[in-house]
Protein backbone atom coordinates (compact mmCIF):
# COMPACT_ATOMS: atom_id res chain seq x y z
CA UNK A 1 0.00 0.00 0.00
CA UNK A 2 1.02 3.60 -0.49
CA UNK A 3 -0.36 6.52 1.46
CA UNK A 4 -0.30 10.30 1.14
CA UNK A 5 2.62 11.87 2.96
CA UNK A 6 1.85 13.52 6.28
CA UNK A 7 2.83 17.14 7.01
CA UNK A 8 3.78 16.10 10.54
CA UNK A 9 6.55 13.90 9.13
CA UNK A 10 8.14 16.71 7.12
CA UNK A 11 11.25 18.57 8.24
CA UNK A 12 11.78 22.21 7.26
CA UNK A 13 9.94 24.39 4.77
CA UNK A 14 8.12 22.35 2.17
CA UNK A 15 5.99 22.42 -0.96
CA UNK A 16 3.08 20.15 -1.83
CA UNK A 17 1.92 18.45 -5.00
CA UNK A 18 0.02 15.39 -6.15
CA UNK A 19 1.90 12.73 -8.10
CA UNK A 20 0.19 10.47 -10.58
CA UNK A 21 2.18 7.28 -10.23
CA UNK A 22 2.94 4.69 -12.86
CA UNK A 23 0.77 2.13 -11.09
CA UNK A 24 -2.33 4.25 -11.70
CA UNK A 25 -2.72 5.78 -8.25
CA UNK A 26 -2.26 9.30 -6.99
CA UNK A 27 -0.23 10.37 -4.00
CA UNK A 28 -0.06 13.66 -2.14
CA UNK A 29 3.59 14.44 -1.43
CA UNK A 30 5.42 17.14 0.50
CA UNK A 31 8.99 17.97 -0.38
CA UNK A 32 11.72 20.25 0.87
CA UNK A 33 15.12 21.42 -0.36
CA UNK A 34 17.01 19.44 2.24
CA UNK A 35 19.46 16.97 0.70
CA UNK A 36 20.85 13.96 2.52
CA UNK A 37 24.24 13.06 1.01
CA UNK A 38 24.69 9.46 -0.06
CA UNK A 39 27.13 7.82 2.40
CA UNK A 40 30.53 6.80 1.05
CA UNK A 41 31.06 3.09 0.52
CA UNK A 42 27.45 1.99 0.99
CA UNK A 43 24.92 0.50 -1.41
CA UNK A 44 21.16 0.68 -1.18
CA UNK A 45 19.61 -2.62 -2.21
CA UNK A 46 16.00 -3.60 -2.70
CA UNK A 47 14.06 -6.31 -4.46
CA UNK A 48 10.58 -5.90 -5.85
CA UNK A 49 8.14 -8.37 -7.28
CA UNK A 50 7.13 -8.13 -10.93
CA UNK A 51 4.58 -5.44 -10.08
CA UNK A 52 7.16 -3.23 -8.38
CA UNK A 53 6.09 -4.04 -4.82
CA UNK A 54 9.04 -4.01 -2.43
CA UNK A 55 9.84 -7.45 -0.98
CA UNK A 56 13.34 -6.89 0.41
CA UNK A 57 15.29 -3.88 1.70
CA UNK A 58 18.71 -3.54 3.23
CA UNK A 59 19.72 -1.38 6.18
CA UNK A 60 21.10 1.43 4.00
CA UNK A 61 17.73 1.70 2.24
CA UNK A 62 15.94 2.12 5.56
CA UNK A 63 18.47 4.69 6.76
CA UNK A 64 18.42 6.78 3.58
CA UNK A 65 14.67 6.69 2.89
CA UNK A 66 13.65 7.49 6.46
CA UNK A 67 10.96 4.80 6.37
CA UNK A 68 10.93 1.71 8.56
CA UNK A 69 11.27 -1.80 7.13
CA UNK A 70 7.58 -2.35 7.82
CA UNK A 71 6.60 0.80 5.91
CA UNK A 72 8.73 -0.14 2.91
CA UNK A 73 7.89 -3.83 2.58
CA UNK A 74 4.65 -4.23 0.65
CA UNK A 75 4.79 -0.67 -0.74
CA UNK A 76 5.34 0.12 -4.40
CA UNK A 77 8.86 1.33 -5.14
CA UNK A 78 7.27 4.62 -6.24
CA UNK A 79 7.01 5.48 -2.53
CA UNK A 80 10.38 7.16 -3.28
CA UNK A 81 9.19 9.07 -6.33
CA UNK A 82 10.22 12.72 -6.19
CA UNK A 83 8.16 15.32 -8.10
CA UNK A 84 11.33 16.57 -9.84
CA UNK A 85 11.76 13.21 -11.58
CA UNK A 86 10.17 13.06 -15.03
CA UNK A 87 7.70 10.22 -15.56
CA UNK A 88 9.59 9.38 -18.74
CA UNK A 89 12.54 8.04 -16.76
CA UNK A 90 10.43 5.44 -14.97
CA UNK A 91 8.58 4.43 -18.11
CA UNK A 92 11.94 3.80 -19.75
CA UNK A 93 13.03 1.81 -16.69
CA UNK A 94 10.00 -0.50 -16.79
CA UNK A 95 10.08 -0.82 -20.57
CA UNK A 96 13.71 -1.96 -20.28
CA UNK A 97 13.65 -4.36 -17.34
CA UNK A 98 10.31 -5.98 -18.15
CA UNK A 99 11.84 -7.40 -21.34
CA UNK A 100 14.95 -8.66 -19.55
CA UNK A 101 17.22 -5.63 -19.95
CA UNK A 102 19.30 -3.71 -17.42
CA UNK A 103 18.45 -0.07 -16.68
CA UNK A 104 20.82 2.45 -15.24
CA UNK A 105 20.22 6.08 -14.43
CA UNK A 106 20.51 8.91 -11.94
CA UNK A 107 17.51 9.27 -9.68
CA UNK A 108 16.39 11.89 -7.17
CA UNK A 109 14.56 10.03 -4.41
CA UNK A 110 12.05 11.46 -1.95
CA UNK A 111 12.54 10.73 1.74
CA UNK A 112 9.77 10.26 4.26
CA UNK A 113 10.74 13.59 5.86
CA UNK A 114 10.33 15.44 2.54
CA UNK A 115 14.07 15.70 1.90
CA UNK A 116 15.82 14.03 -0.99
CA UNK A 117 18.91 12.08 -1.98
CA UNK A 118 20.48 11.40 -5.36
CA UNK A 119 21.58 7.93 -6.42
CA UNK A 120 23.05 6.15 -9.40
CA UNK A 121 20.56 3.32 -9.77
CA UNK A 122 20.94 0.03 -11.57
CA UNK A 123 17.87 -2.16 -11.95
CA UNK A 124 18.10 -5.70 -13.25
CA UNK A 125 15.54 -8.45 -13.74
CA UNK A 126 16.10 -11.56 -11.64
CA UNK A 127 15.76 -14.37 -14.15
CA UNK A 128 15.27 -17.92 -12.91
CA UNK A 129 14.72 -20.81 -15.31
CA UNK A 130 14.36 -18.31 -18.13
CA UNK A 131 11.60 -16.29 -16.46
CA UNK A 132 11.65 -12.90 -14.76
CA UNK A 133 10.64 -13.54 -11.15
CA UNK A 134 11.54 -10.20 -9.55
CA UNK A 135 13.74 -7.13 -9.92
CA UNK A 136 16.80 -6.04 -7.97
CA UNK A 137 17.66 -2.38 -7.63
CA UNK A 138 21.08 -1.30 -6.43
CA UNK A 139 21.85 2.34 -5.73
CA UNK A 140 25.30 3.79 -5.24
CA UNK A 141 26.81 7.20 -4.59
CA UNK A 142 26.59 9.21 -7.82
CA UNK A 143 29.10 11.50 -9.42
CA UNK A 144 28.20 15.08 -8.53
CA UNK A 145 28.91 16.25 -12.06
CA UNK A 146 26.42 13.67 -13.43
CA UNK A 147 23.84 14.79 -10.90
CA UNK A 148 24.23 18.42 -11.99
CA UNK A 149 23.73 17.34 -15.62
CA UNK A 150 20.60 15.38 -14.68
CA UNK A 151 19.09 18.25 -12.70
CA UNK A 152 19.10 20.33 -15.88
CA UNK A 153 17.91 17.48 -18.15
CA UNK A 154 15.07 16.47 -15.82
CA UNK A 155 14.00 20.10 -15.42
CA UNK A 156 13.68 20.45 -19.19
CA UNK A 157 11.89 17.09 -19.54
CA UNK A 158 9.44 17.91 -16.76
CA UNK A 159 8.66 21.30 -18.31
CA UNK A 160 8.10 19.85 -21.78
CA UNK B 1 40.18 -40.45 -6.26
CA UNK B 2 42.33 -37.46 -5.41
CA UNK B 3 40.41 -34.21 -5.50
CA UNK B 4 42.11 -30.86 -6.05
CA UNK B 5 41.30 -28.17 -3.51
CA UNK B 6 42.29 -24.56 -4.15
CA UNK B 7 42.04 -21.45 -2.01
CA UNK B 8 41.62 -18.02 -3.56
CA UNK B 9 45.04 -16.32 -3.64
CA UNK B 10 43.73 -13.24 -1.81
CA UNK B 11 43.51 -14.88 1.63
CA UNK B 12 45.61 -13.40 4.40
CA UNK B 13 49.05 -15.10 4.65
CA UNK B 14 48.40 -15.32 8.41
CA UNK B 15 45.89 -18.08 7.66
CA UNK B 16 48.07 -20.16 5.33
CA UNK B 17 48.74 -22.87 7.98
CA UNK B 18 45.03 -22.83 8.77
CA UNK B 19 44.07 -23.96 5.29
CA UNK B 20 46.36 -26.99 5.65
CA UNK B 21 44.76 -27.76 9.01
CA UNK B 22 41.33 -27.44 7.40
CA UNK B 23 42.33 -29.71 4.52
CA UNK B 24 43.50 -32.40 6.96
CA UNK B 25 40.27 -32.09 8.96
CA UNK B 26 38.19 -32.30 5.78
CA UNK B 27 39.94 -35.45 4.59
CA UNK B 28 39.34 -37.17 7.92
CA UNK B 29 35.69 -36.20 8.00
CA UNK B 30 34.88 -37.07 4.40
CA UNK B 31 37.26 -40.03 4.10
CA UNK B 32 38.24 -38.57 0.75
CA UNK B 33 41.64 -37.43 -0.50
CA UNK B 34 42.07 -33.72 -1.14
CA UNK B 35 45.25 -32.11 -2.35
CA UNK B 36 45.46 -28.47 -1.28
CA UNK B 37 47.02 -26.27 -3.92
CA UNK B 38 47.83 -22.69 -3.04
CA UNK B 39 48.19 -20.63 -6.20
CA UNK B 40 50.47 -17.65 -6.00
CA UNK B 41 48.33 -15.45 -8.21
CA UNK B 42 44.86 -15.14 -9.71
CA UNK B 43 46.42 -15.80 -13.10
CA UNK B 44 47.94 -19.11 -11.99
CA UNK B 45 44.60 -20.10 -10.49
CA UNK B 46 42.81 -19.13 -13.68
CA UNK B 47 45.14 -21.31 -15.73
CA UNK B 48 44.42 -24.28 -13.43
CA UNK B 49 40.68 -23.63 -13.78
CA UNK B 50 40.92 -23.55 -17.54
CA UNK B 51 42.61 -26.98 -17.37
CA UNK B 52 39.69 -28.11 -15.16
CA UNK B 53 42.12 -29.04 -12.41
CA UNK B 54 40.10 -27.72 -9.46
CA UNK B 55 37.34 -29.75 -7.81
CA UNK B 56 36.82 -27.81 -4.58
CA UNK B 57 37.57 -24.14 -4.19
CA UNK B 58 37.32 -21.42 -1.58
CA UNK B 59 36.64 -18.81 -4.22
CA UNK B 60 36.40 -15.07 -4.28
CA UNK B 61 32.94 -13.71 -5.07
CA UNK B 62 33.94 -12.90 -8.64
CA UNK B 63 35.38 -16.35 -9.29
CA UNK B 64 32.49 -18.10 -7.55
CA UNK B 65 29.98 -16.18 -9.66
CA UNK B 66 31.84 -16.94 -12.87
CA UNK B 67 32.37 -20.63 -12.08
CA UNK B 68 28.77 -21.22 -11.00
CA UNK B 69 27.34 -19.33 -13.97
CA UNK B 70 29.65 -20.67 -16.67
CA UNK B 71 31.34 -23.86 -15.47
CA UNK B 72 28.65 -25.72 -13.55
CA UNK B 73 30.19 -25.30 -10.09
CA UNK B 74 27.75 -25.36 -7.17
CA UNK B 75 27.89 -23.30 -3.97
CA UNK B 76 28.26 -25.12 -0.65
CA UNK B 77 29.01 -22.81 2.28
CA UNK B 78 30.42 -19.42 3.23
CA UNK B 79 32.07 -18.19 6.41
CA UNK B 80 29.51 -16.82 8.85
CA UNK B 81 29.67 -13.07 9.37
CA UNK B 82 32.19 -12.44 6.60
CA UNK B 83 31.67 -10.36 3.49
CA UNK B 84 34.19 -9.10 0.98
CA UNK B 85 34.80 -5.40 1.40
CA UNK B 86 37.38 -3.06 -0.09
CA UNK B 87 39.27 -0.08 1.28
CA UNK B 88 40.87 2.74 -0.64
CA UNK B 89 44.02 3.77 1.15
CA UNK B 90 46.53 6.61 0.83
CA UNK B 91 49.82 7.38 2.50
CA UNK B 92 49.29 9.09 5.87
CA UNK B 93 51.34 11.98 4.46
CA UNK B 94 48.99 12.50 1.52
CA UNK B 95 47.06 15.77 2.11
CA UNK B 96 43.89 14.25 0.62
CA UNK B 97 41.53 12.84 3.22
CA UNK B 98 38.50 11.80 1.21
CA UNK B 99 37.68 10.39 -2.20
CA UNK B 100 36.12 13.60 -3.43
CA UNK B 101 39.55 15.25 -3.16
CA UNK B 102 41.02 12.99 -5.86
CA UNK B 103 41.27 14.21 -9.43
CA UNK B 104 41.92 12.97 -12.96
CA UNK B 105 45.39 11.50 -13.35
CA UNK B 106 45.36 9.88 -9.91
CA UNK B 107 47.72 6.90 -9.71
CA UNK B 108 45.90 3.88 -8.31
CA UNK B 109 47.82 0.80 -7.13
CA UNK B 110 45.82 -2.39 -7.67
CA UNK B 111 46.21 -6.14 -7.52
CA UNK B 112 44.58 -8.62 -9.91
CA UNK B 113 41.71 -9.25 -7.44
CA UNK B 114 38.59 -8.55 -9.54
CA UNK B 115 36.24 -8.13 -6.55
CA UNK B 116 38.40 -5.48 -4.98
CA UNK B 117 38.87 -3.75 -8.32
CA UNK B 118 35.11 -3.61 -8.86
CA UNK B 119 34.37 -2.26 -5.39
CA UNK B 120 37.24 0.23 -5.57
CA UNK B 121 36.11 1.59 -8.91
CA UNK B 122 32.53 2.00 -7.63
CA UNK B 123 33.85 4.09 -4.76
CA UNK B 124 35.97 6.26 -7.07
CA UNK B 125 32.97 6.96 -9.30
CA UNK B 126 31.59 9.62 -6.96
CA UNK B 127 34.78 11.65 -7.62
CA UNK B 128 34.19 11.39 -11.40
CA UNK B 129 37.08 8.97 -11.71
CA UNK B 130 36.98 5.98 -14.02
CA UNK B 131 39.41 3.69 -15.82
CA UNK B 132 39.54 6.35 -18.54
CA UNK B 133 41.04 9.12 -16.44
CA UNK B 134 43.24 7.42 -13.84
CA UNK B 135 46.56 5.61 -14.06
CA UNK B 136 46.87 2.06 -12.74
CA UNK B 137 49.97 0.76 -11.01
CA UNK B 138 49.72 -3.04 -11.18
CA UNK B 139 51.00 -4.97 -8.16
CA UNK B 140 51.33 -8.67 -7.34
CA UNK B 141 50.32 -8.43 -3.69
CA UNK B 142 48.75 -6.06 -1.18
CA UNK B 143 52.17 -5.64 0.44
CA UNK B 144 53.42 -4.26 -2.88
CA UNK B 145 50.41 -1.94 -3.03
CA UNK B 146 51.33 -0.61 0.43
CA UNK B 147 54.96 -0.14 -0.67
CA UNK B 148 53.86 1.85 -3.72
CA UNK B 149 51.92 4.20 -1.43
CA UNK B 150 54.75 4.58 1.06
CA UNK B 151 57.22 5.32 -1.74
CA UNK B 152 54.79 7.87 -3.23
CA UNK B 153 54.72 5.90 -6.48
CA UNK B 154 50.92 5.70 -6.26
CA UNK B 155 48.38 8.15 -4.79
CA UNK B 156 45.89 5.58 -3.56
CA UNK B 157 45.65 1.81 -3.43
CA UNK B 158 42.84 -0.73 -3.45
CA UNK B 159 42.93 -3.42 -0.76
CA UNK B 160 40.70 -6.25 0.32
CA UNK B 161 39.63 -4.84 3.71
CA UNK B 162 40.49 -8.09 5.46
CA UNK B 163 44.02 -8.01 4.03
CA UNK B 164 44.52 -4.36 4.96
CA UNK B 165 43.25 -4.94 8.49
CA UNK B 166 45.75 -7.79 8.90
CA UNK B 167 48.71 -5.43 8.34
CA UNK B 168 50.81 -4.58 11.40
CA UNK B 169 49.99 -1.42 13.34
CA UNK B 170 53.37 -0.03 12.24
CA UNK B 171 52.42 -0.23 8.54
CA UNK B 172 48.88 1.03 9.15
CA UNK B 173 50.21 4.02 11.06
CA UNK B 174 51.92 5.15 7.83
CA UNK B 175 48.71 4.80 5.81
CA UNK B 176 45.15 6.10 6.06
CA UNK B 177 41.82 4.75 4.85
CA UNK B 178 39.95 7.21 2.65
CA UNK B 179 36.85 5.05 2.31
CA UNK B 180 35.74 1.55 3.28
CA UNK B 181 32.97 -0.27 1.44
CA UNK B 182 29.96 -1.51 3.43
CA UNK B 183 28.34 -3.61 0.75
CA UNK B 184 27.70 -6.76 2.85
CA UNK B 185 26.38 -8.76 -0.13
CA UNK B 186 29.53 -10.15 -1.73
CA UNK B 187 31.43 -12.97 -0.11
CA UNK B 188 33.92 -15.76 -0.67
CA UNK B 189 32.27 -19.11 -1.06
CA UNK B 190 33.29 -22.75 -0.96
CA UNK B 191 32.19 -24.26 -4.26
CA UNK B 192 32.39 -27.70 -5.84
CA UNK B 193 33.13 -28.58 -9.46
CA UNK B 194 31.61 -31.31 -11.59
CA UNK B 195 33.62 -34.14 -10.01
CA UNK B 196 32.21 -33.32 -6.60
CA UNK B 197 28.72 -31.97 -7.23
CA UNK B 198 27.22 -35.34 -6.29
CA UNK B 199 28.77 -34.93 -2.83
CA UNK B 200 27.57 -31.37 -2.31
CA UNK B 201 24.85 -32.22 0.22
CA UNK B 202 27.16 -34.48 2.22
CA UNK B 203 29.94 -31.88 2.24
CA UNK B 204 27.50 -29.19 3.29
CA UNK B 205 26.24 -31.34 6.17
CA UNK B 206 29.77 -32.03 7.39
CA UNK B 207 30.84 -28.40 7.17
CA UNK B 208 27.70 -27.04 8.84
CA UNK B 209 28.40 -29.33 11.76
CA UNK B 210 32.04 -28.33 11.97
CA UNK B 211 31.58 -25.88 14.85
CA UNK B 212 29.85 -28.50 16.97
CA UNK B 213 32.99 -30.30 18.13
CA UNK B 214 36.31 -29.20 19.55
CA UNK B 215 38.52 -30.29 16.64
CA UNK B 216 36.23 -28.66 14.11
CA UNK B 217 36.10 -25.41 16.09
CA UNK B 218 39.88 -25.43 16.37
CA UNK B 219 40.27 -25.88 12.59
CA UNK B 220 37.77 -23.09 11.97
CA UNK B 221 39.65 -20.83 14.37
CA UNK B 222 42.84 -21.43 12.41
CA UNK B 223 41.02 -19.89 9.42
CA UNK B 224 39.72 -16.96 11.47
CA UNK B 225 36.13 -18.25 11.15
CA UNK B 226 33.56 -19.20 13.77
CA UNK B 227 31.35 -21.39 11.59
CA UNK B 228 30.10 -22.07 8.08
CA UNK B 229 26.63 -21.20 6.83
CA UNK B 230 25.01 -22.78 3.81
CA UNK B 231 24.80 -21.08 0.43
CA UNK B 232 21.97 -22.43 -1.68
CA UNK B 233 21.40 -21.90 -5.39
CA UNK B 234 19.13 -18.91 -4.81
CA UNK B 235 21.66 -17.23 -2.47
CA UNK B 236 24.27 -17.62 -5.18
CA UNK B 237 21.92 -16.47 -7.94
CA UNK B 238 21.22 -13.31 -5.93
CA UNK B 239 24.94 -12.63 -5.43
CA UNK B 240 25.48 -13.10 -9.17
CA UNK B 241 22.63 -10.66 -9.87
CA UNK B 242 24.20 -8.12 -7.53
CA UNK B 243 27.61 -8.51 -9.13
CA UNK B 244 26.13 -8.16 -12.61
CA UNK B 245 24.42 -4.96 -11.53
CA UNK B 246 27.61 -3.59 -9.99
CA UNK B 247 29.82 -4.55 -12.90
CA UNK B 248 28.37 -1.88 -15.17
Amino acid sequence: MIYDMKPDDIAGIYQATTLHLFCGISRRVFYSDIETPFPDGKLIVSITDREGIITHVNKAFVEMSGYTDEELLGSPHSILRHPDMPAFAFKELWDTVSVGGRWQGYVKNLRKDGGYYWVKATVIPNIRDGKIVSYTSIRRKPSRAKVEECIEIYRRLSAA
Amino acid sequence: MLYQFAVSPDFSPNFLPGWYVFNTWLQKQTKQNFHLEIYQSFQAQQEALSRQEIDLMYASAFDAAMLVRENGFLPVVKAEGFSDEAVIVASAENPINEIIGLSAGTKVAITANPDVYMMGMIMLESADLSANNIQFVNCDTYVTVAKQLLRAQADVGFFLAEAYDAFSDTIKSKLKVLVRSQISLIHHCLIVGSNLTHQRAELQKILLGMAQNEKGRSALKSLGFSSWVSVDDENMAFMIDVMNALAS
